[in-house]
C-alpha cells in the first residue's frame, strides 16, 4: 500500500476533494456554498478520470504530423468523458443557481433553514 | 434488419425533437404536440415489444457508425420494451388526467416550457431504459433529474421551490456517487459498453483482482441510485416534491422517475457486474434491510399524514421499500417480483394521484381529510378510481397489487432461509398498515355529509380526457391483476435475456 500511495497521489487528492464537496453539498446550510460543494465534488471526479487516463510521456490524442502510432498518445476516452461531464455539471449548476435566485427573491435569504422558517411563518399567516 | 428495430431509437429522438419544436409554440400547441408524441412512443414501444417477443431474443442497435468497443449502443430486450410501453402509457394517462391543473397551476407564458420538460423527461426515461452504455446512462440520469426538478419548480409557489431545492440536492448527491462509481468501474474494466465491461468483470472476479475497489464500486453505485430513487433513509425529499407540484408532475415523478433509476440499477447488476458477484458482495442484504424498514416507516408516516397528497407520497416510500426488498431477496423470482411491482406501482400510484386530484377538486382544494368527507358522491368517477387504486395497493384479489404481494411472498419462500420469516412478517404488517390508511380514506370519501354542508350540491364533471385516463388506468390495473401469468412469464424471459 505504501509505495502505491505516492504513485496514485492524484487519485487520492481526487477522493479527498470528492469527500469535501460531498459533505459541503449535503450539510452546508448556505445555498451558494452548497453549489460550490457540488462543483468541487464534480471536479474531483474529473480529476480522477483525467489522472487515470493519463499515461506518462505521451501526448494529448490530437494527430501530430500525421503520426498514427497508438503508443504516442494517451487514452482519449477519459478526456471525452470529462468534457461531457463538464457540460452536465455546468447545466446542473445553472439550474441550482436559478433556483437559488428564485428562493432569494421570495424569502430574502440564502440560508436553507431560515428559508424553511420563513415559509412556515408565511403559511401560518394565511 | 427489420424496420421495427429502429423504433426505440426513433422514440428517443422523436421526444427530443418535439421538445425543441415546442420552444416557440403556444401552450395549447405544445400540449397537442406532446400528446401526439407520447402516443406515438407508446405505439412504437408496443410494436417493439411485439417484435422482441416474436423473435425471442434481444438485439443491439448501433448509434452512429462505430462498431462495438468504440461506438454507442442501445439494447432492446423484452424487459426494456415492456417497461418502455408501460412508462409511455402511464405518462400519457398522467398528462391527460392532470391537464386541467397544468393550465391552472402554471403561468400561461410558461405552459410550453412544461411540455418541453415532459418531452425531455420521456426521452431520458427511454434512454435510461434502453441504453447499453454506462456513461450514456449517467448523462441521461442527469437530464432526467433536471427535467424532473423543472417539473416541480414550474409551479412557482414557495413550497414547490423549496421542494425542488431539496429534490435537487439529494439527487445531485446521488448522481455524484453514481458518477464516481462509474469512473472507477471504467478504470478497472476499461470499457463503457455493458457487454465488454461484463466480460472484463468476469476475468477480474476469476483472477481475484481488484476485490476491494469492486466492493467500493458496488456500494457507491447502489447507494447513489438508491438515494435517487428514494429508498427509506433518503426519502425526505419525496413528500414535498410529490405533494406540492402540479398533479401530472407528482404522478409522473412518483410512478416513473424514481422507478427508472431502479431499472438502471437492476440492469447494471445483471449486465455489468453480474448478479453472482452482487450476491457475494452482500450489498443485497443491505438493500433488503432498508427495504423492510422502508415498508414499515413509509406506511407509518402515511398514517400520520393529514394531507391526502402527502399520504399518497409517503405510501410511495413504502412501495419503493417493497421493490428493494424484492431485489434484496437475491433470487431471480425476487427480482421478477420487484420488476412486476415496479409496473404495478407505476399504474396504481398514477391512478391514486389523479383520482385524489378529482376528489380534492370536489372539496374546495383543501386537501385535508375533514373536507374530503363524501367527496366520492360529489365526483363519482374519481371516488371509484381512488377505491380501485387503494384496494390494489392494499392487495385485494383481482387487482395488480395482490399479484405483486403473492409474488413477493412466494419468492421469499425460495430465498435464503434467514430472510423468509422477516419478509413474511413485514409483508403482512405492512399490508395491514396499508389497509389502515387507504381504507380509512376510502371510508371517509364514501361517508355522506350529514347536515347541509359547505359542498352541498357540488358535482364535478371531469373532462373527457381525464375520465378516459382514469378508465384506462383502472383497466390496466385489472389486466395486470387478472392476466398476470403472461406478464410474469415475460418478465422472467426478460431477466434471462439480461444474463
Amino acid at each position: 500500500m505504501g509505495p502505491n500511495l505516492w504513485v496514485n497521489v492524484e487519485e487520492i487528492a481526487a477522493v479527498i476533494l470528492f469527500g469535501v464537496g460531498f459533505t459541503t453539498l449535503l450539510l452546508h446550510k448556505n445555498m451558494i456554498k452548497k453549489i460550490i460543494g457540488l462543483n468541487i465534488m464534480d471536479t474531483a471526479v474529473y480529476l480522477f478520470l483525467a489522472a487515470m487516463g493519463y499515461i506518462d510521456g505521451r501526448v494529448a490524442p490530437i494527430l501530430v504530423n500525421g503520426n498514427t502510432d497508438v503508443n504516442l498518445y494517451i487514452n482519449p476516452i477519459p478526456s471525452g468523458l470529462v468534457l461531457t461531464g463538464i457540460v452536465v455539471s455546468v447545466s446542473v449548476t445553472a439550474l441550482m443557481l436559478s433556483l437559488t435566485i428564485r428562493l432569494y427573491r421570495k424569502y430574502r435569504s440564502l440560508d436553507i433553514d431560515e428559508i424553511l422558517i420563513r415559509m412556515q411563518r408565511e403559511e401560518l399567516k394565511k | 434488419m427489420s424496420f421495427v428495430q429502429n423504433f426505440p431509437c426513433f422514440s428517443i429522438v422523436l421526444c427530443m425533437v418535439a421538445g425543441i419544436l415546442s420552444t416557440p409554440m403556444k401552450g395549447k400547441q405544445a400540449k397537442n404536440l406532446t400528446l401526439v408524441v407520447v402516443t406515438l412512443v407508446a405505439l412504437m414501444s408496443i410494436a417493439t415489444l411485439g417484435y422482441v417477443i416474436g423473435t425471442g431474443e434481444s438485439y443491439t442497435y448501433m448509434m452512429g457508425r462505430f462498431p462495438a468497443p468504440w461506438g454507442n449502443e442501445i439494447r432492446v430486450g423484452i424487459l426494456e420494451a415492456l417497461t418502455a410501453t408501460v412508462f409511455a402509457l402511464v405518462m400519457l394517462f398522467s398528462l391527460l388526467g392532470g391537464m386541467d391543473h397544468v393550465f391552472k397551476d402554471i403561468n400561461e407564458s410558461k405552459i410550453n416550457l412544461y411540455f418541453i420538460l415532459v418531452d425531455l423527461l420521456l426521452s431520458s426515461l427511454l434512454a435510461i431504459i434502453y441504453t447499453n452504455d454506462l456513461f450514456t446512462g449517467y448523462v441521461f440520469v442527469e437530464i432526467n433529474t433536471i427535467a424532473a426538478c423543472g417539473m416541480i419548480m414550474i409551479r412557482e409557489s414557495g413550497r414547490s421551490l423549496i421542494a425542488a431545492t431539496r429534490y435537487m440536492v439529494m439527487s445531485l448527491i446521488g448522481s455524484g456517487l453514481f458518477l464516481i462509481s462509474l469512473a472507477m468501474l471504467y478504470d478497472i474494466t476499461g470499457h463503457l459498453l455493458m457487454e465488454d465491461a461484463h466480460e472484463a468483470m468476469i476475468r477480474l472476479t476469476q483472477s481475484g483482482q481488484y476485490e476491494i475497489p469492486l466492493l467500493v464500486i458496488i456500494s457507491l453505485l447502489t447507494v447513489g441510485l438508491a438515494i435517487k430513487s428514494g429508498l427509506y433513509p433518503f426519502h425526505s425529499w419525496m413528500p414535498d416534491a410529490y405533494g406540492y407540484s402540479t398533479i401530472s408532475s407528482s404522478s409522473i415523478l412518483s410512478s416513473l422517475v424514481s422507478k427508472s433509476y431502479i431499472i438502471l440499477l437492476i440492469k447494471i447488476f445483471y449486465r455489468v457486474i453480474g448478479f453472482d458477484t452482487i450476491i457475494t458482495s452482500k450489498i443485497v442484504n443491505v438493500l433488503f434491510v432498508f427495504g423492510l424498514i422502508g415498508m414499515i416507516m413509509g406506511s407509518v408516516s402515511a398514517i400520520m399524514a393529514k394531507d391526502i397528497y402527502k399520504m399518497i407520497a409517503y405510501s410511495s416510500v413504502a412501495q419503493i421499500g417493497y421493490v428493494y426488498m424484492g431485489i434484496g431477496l437475491a433470487t431471480e423470482a425476487g427480482m421478477a417480483a420487484a420488476i412486476f411491482h415496479i409496473l404495478t406501482h407505476a399504474i396504481t400510484k398514477s391512478l391514486l394521484f389523479l383520482s385524489a386530484k378529482g376528489l380534492n377538486d370536489a372539496s374546495g382544494r383543501k386537501r385535508v381529510y375533514p373536507a374530503l368527507q363524501g367527496a366520492a358522491f360529489r365526483n363519482p368517477l374519481a371516488g371509484a378510481a381512488f377505491a380501485v387504486g387503494s384496494l390494489s395497493m392494499v392487495g385485494i384479489p383481482m387487482l395488480a397489487g395482490f399479484i405483486s404481494k403473492i409474488l413477493f411472498a412466494t419468492s421469499a419462500l425460495g430465498s435464503d432461509p434467514k430472510k423468509v420469516l422477516p419478509t413474511l412478517i413485514v409483508l403482512s404488517v405492512s399490508t395491514i398498515l396499508n389497509a389502515v390508511y387507504f381504507l380509512h380514506t376510502v371510508v371517509r370519501i364514501y361517508t355522506p355529509v350529514g347536515e347541509p354542508g359547505e359542498f352541498k350540491g357540488v358535482r364535478i364533471h371531469m373532462a373527457v380526457g381525464a375520465a378516459a385516463a382514469l378508465f384506462c388506468l383502472i383497466a390496466l390495473n385489472f389486466v395486470l391483476g387478472l392476466y398476470s401469468q403472461p406478464i410474469t412469464d415475460l418478465i422472467q424471459q426478460g431477466i434471462q435475456m439480461f444474463a
